[in-house]
């Protein structure tokens, strides 16, 4: 059952008016502080809504993440959308559609529980009563706080919630239509930046001449402080100029970036602060086997196919920005602080190529922002190139995670450690008082970074710990937890944020540790794992993919498994991988199992997690930034490869949830345990493990001559 | 603020045919074929990913060919072909594979998609039948971040069966 509780996107934005109204036409506006960022929730939504109200979803129109009239939900990110904004939205349509019923009943002087809503219309004994929703709506104000007073739909009664709704962007888009990238306004300026290198860097020259003859056509050349930005009316000229500028500004002083960043050894060195977290009982005495192992997580980046675009007016002191953010709240605080313009900021979502965390969306909202200011009258529209893409985007954050188990007579772990150091995994504007905006620093009189940037508390999910708490039963466990801090890079959230290689880390220590005791990998598990949830989905990976397989170990062909619950409290996951090695290592096929409680749209749950194992598959296997004279050095998609189509193993799903159970998020679920299933598959494929991400072609080759 | 002036030689003409139109383009013939589709012919539907021809978000038929459209230049198109994603289907509406990619839900967040369909469209213009290792073939210039790759495999094939003429709703 749901709990009728008041969720706190409901308390933040209590009026029902600021979820729902009726519009002309029988249409029906549901407003969402969550934005669609590729991840389906708009369809979600409009599901929830449809089921609650007792509409026809092609009746709803979303307004999403805008600051001038919806509802402020935060971030969007880590997978809770459908549990925060779906929570709110299922108790203000159902209060809603509970004040119509009531409302009919007095007009109609019968009791409110003779009527039903059939697609927004009032209905009594199966015949049509005259009223809906629209004739009645002049009549019933909805600027009146909710008081989750209505029952919402139980589970059992669902007709809308878990059907497969298609996609409702998805027409526009393979039309070719729907992307920030493509409005147009007639005053149009189109604007690139000249992204500093690396922090404080000073612009020592800039080869204005040399940029002018690269694009051809007239363009601007605006400079303040060590920010650069080219403007200009046609695009192609601007972006022309935008390449050579990046060849010819020449950028002194600051803390150029070691060519050795992306490395353990280096993290290890920056500055750190450490906590210890004791969960359970020390063991009396500690004089069993040791099991250790270290493993590492490079610097990594989002690399969304679309670079970040925004656009931005400025107009009688107001300024308008359009933009991906996944915070439009945050946003327009932050940039309402550095511009100086308090109360006069708008800032309007619009859907934009993937998001899977801090982007530069932001930056890119200000860089426009600022131009605008700059430019008033002008909408001014700036897209980054894919060269700054890589080069000025939020770090993935690296980490290494030691794992020490001392085991007991009975071969299971009776103490277990895990040190992890990494750098924060949140950058986002407004975290840690910081406006975050890239392009503010490289102007006159920055705000003056942070003296300490703390990671995301546990409470909230974690940083660099999120799922760091293995889920197993162990009777005492030990977090020792460093942040990496300062660091003079900018990490940030990349899905799953700590969750991806802390479950590669423990889940391949469970291999380890299997191995140690004799056992089966997989039977190891469900012995130390008392949570039936847990066990379904291990049990499901196992079944589906025929585990333990007949590969004999270390002759090139493999199965792994690898499980985790993202968060310890969102989505159940667990993979299963087969992968053969020869000097590389190619997916064969892979199997999920997943138990997301209830499931809002079974298709879109499936989507999600299929892409986020081709995601985890393509960090684990190929990526890691590289640097070079002093900053990032992987500046295309030849020098930072992903994995391709041709590529690609066949992957199956499965949801094993039940609908009477709360939904859990799915977005960033299957990160971790994917990354582990093809690390303990290529560790039984290559009778060796290795324990660094990724597991590349020279990686391979390192250790089959090792 | 300074300007310098134009040198592009303006007095310069390219013929284009667009999505079955022919199209004069005045002026510098060195501005690249996605920009003139982007900016100036408001075909918005072809993509900027990378610029650089590495991942296929801007690809374009061009003689009933995939290629990139970001770095070729106007002036060495004089008189050939180009269909993008608003002309795929003809004027009649979605083209199979339009209709095949809502049927199989292939798509997360659809920036990819554009590119995508042009190439599949190719491979189905030669092939209604194509396997699985063809199809992968066929799109692997294509980088998708979301992960939907599966999912337009089994569009492309359904699209293929559907042009076939052979409504096959196995496919899946």
């Amino acid at each position: 059952m749901i709990p009728n509780t008041l969720p706190q996107s409901l308390i933040d934005n209590p009026l029902l008016s600021d979820w729902i109204g009726f519009e002309p036409e029988g249409r029906v506006r549901v407003s969402t502080g969550k934005v669609e960022i590729g991840q389906g929730i708009l369809t979600a939504l409009v599901q929830i809504a449809a089921e609650e109200l007792d509409v026809a979803p092609s009746r709803i129109r979303t307004v999403s993440g805008e600051t001038s009239g919806g509802p402020n939900e935060g971030v969007t990110a880590g997978s809770t959308s459908v549990a925060m904004s779906g929570a709110a939205i299922r108790l203000a349509c159902a209060e809603v559609r509970a004040l119509f019923l009531a409302h009919g009943a007095d007009r109609l002087g019968v009791p409110a529980e003779s009527l039903v809503v059939e697609d927004g219309r009032l209905r009594r004994d199966g015949r049509d009563t005259g009223h809906d929703y629209w004739s009645l709506a002049a009549e019933i104000d909805l600027t009146r706080p909710a008081t989750g007073g209505a029952p919402a739909k139980s589970p059992t009664q669902y007709r809308v919630v878990g059907t497969d709704l298609p996609r409702v962007d998805l027409p526009a888009k393979i039309e070719g239509r729907g992307f920030i990238h493509d409005m147009v306004a007639p005053d149009l300026v189109h604007a690139r930046i000249v992204h500093r290198p690396w922090r404080d860097a000073r612009l020592a020259s800039l080869d204005e001449a040399a940029v002018r003859r690269a694009a051809g056509l007239p363009i601007e050349i605006l400079r303040e402080g060590d920010f650069a930005a080219l403007l200009g009316e046609r695009e192609f000229a601007v972006q022309r100029a935008a390449l050579i500028a990046r060849e010819k500004a020449v950028w002194e002083g600051g803390t150029p970036l070691p060519d050795d960043t992306n490395s353990p050894d280096w993290v290890l060195a920056q500055p750190s602060r450490t906590r210890v977290v004791d969960t359970g009982t020390p063991p009396e005495r500690e004089d069993g086997e040791v099991v250790s192992a270290t493993y590492w997580r490079p610097f990594q980046t989002y690399g969304s196919i679309g670079p970040s675009c925004a656009l931005a007016r400025f107009e009688d002191g107001q300024l308008t920005v359009w933009s991906h953010t996944q915070n439009p709240y945050a946003l327009r605080e932050q940039l309402a602080r550095c511009l100086g313009l308090d109360g006069a900021v708008t800032v309007l979502h619009r859907q934009a190529a993937g998001c899977y965390g801090h982007n530069t969306a932001d930056d890119a909202a200000f860089d426009a922002a600022f131009l605008a200011t700059r430019r008033p009258g002008r909408t001014v529209r700036v897209l980054f190139t894919r060269e700054d893409e890589f080069m000025a985007a939020p770090f993935g954050a690296a980490m290494v995670i030691g794992l020490r188990a001392v085991l007991g007579p009975d071969r299971r772990p009776a103490s277990w450690t895990i040190d992890i150091a990494s750098p924060v995994h949140s950058n986002r504007p407004g975290s840690h008082g910081h406006h975050g905006f890239r392009s503010r620093e490289a102007l006159p009189d920055p705000p003056p970074q942070p003296v300490i940037r703390n990671d995301n508390p546990d409470a909230a999910g974690g940083g660099a710990t999120r799922n760091g708490y293995a889920l197993y039963d162990l009777p005492f466990h030990r977090l020792i937890h460093r942040t990496v801090d300062p660091v003079p890079l900018r990490t940030s959230s990349l899905r799953g944020l700590g969750a991806y290689a802390n479950i590669f880390a423990i889940e391949s220590f469970m291999d380890e540790l299997a191995e140690a005791a004799g056992a089966d990998a997989v039977a190891y598990r469900l012995s130390l794992m008392s949570d039936p949830r847990a066990r379904a989905v291990i049990e499901a990976a196992a079944e589906m993919c025929g585990w333990p397989g007949d590969a004999p170990r270390g002759e090139g062909r493999g199965l792994g498994l690898g499980f985790g619950r993202y968060k310890n409290r969102a989505a159940y996951m667990a993979v299963a991988a087969e992968v053969e090695v020869d000097e590389a290592v190619r997916l064969v096929r892979i199997w999920g199992a997943a138990d997301c409680g209830l499931v809002i749209t079974p298709d879109g749950a499936k989507n999600q997690l299929e892409g986020g194992i081709i995601q985890a598959a393509s960090w684990a296997l190929k990526e890691e930034l590289r640097f070079a004279d002093g900053k990032v050095a992987t500046t295309n998609w030849d020098d930072y490869p992903i994995l391709r189509f041709s590529e690609m193993p066949e992957i199956e799903i499965r949801l094993v949830g039940e609908s009477r159970d709360p939904p859990l998020g799915v977005g960033e679920a299957a990160m971790g345990p994917t990354a582990a299933a093809i690390g303990n598959a290529v560790a039984r494929a290559l009778g060796t493990r290795i324990r660094a991400l990724p597991l590349s072609r020279e990686r391979i080759m390192a250790a089959l001559l090792a | 603020m300074t300007t310098t002036p134009a040198t592009a030689d303006d007095t310069t003409e390219t013929i284009l045919i667009v999505n079955g139109a022919p199209v004069r383009l005045a002026g510098d013939p060195t501005r690249p074929l996605l920009a003139v589709l982007r900016e100036e012919l408001g075909l918005v539907g072809t993509r900027f990913g990378c610029g650089q021809e590495q991942c296929g978000a801007c690809m374009v038929l061009i003689d009933g060919e995939p290629v990139y459209s970001c770095s070729r230049e106007i002036g060495a198109l004089a008189g050939r072909s180009i269909v993008t994603v608003e002309g795929l289907g003809g004027g009649r509406g979605l083209h199979p594979l339009q209709q095949a990619l809502l049927d199989e839900q292939a798509g997360q967040c659809g920036y990819c998609l554009s590119g995508m369909m042009i190439s599949g469209a190719a491979l189905l213009e030669r092939n209604r039948r194509p396997s699985r290792r063809e199809i992968l073939d066929a799109l692997d210039r294509h980088l998708c971040r979301c992960g939907v790759h599966n999912r337009v495999v089994r569009a492309v094939r359904r699209a293929g069966a559907a042009m076939d003429g052979l409504v096959d709703e196995g496919t899946a």
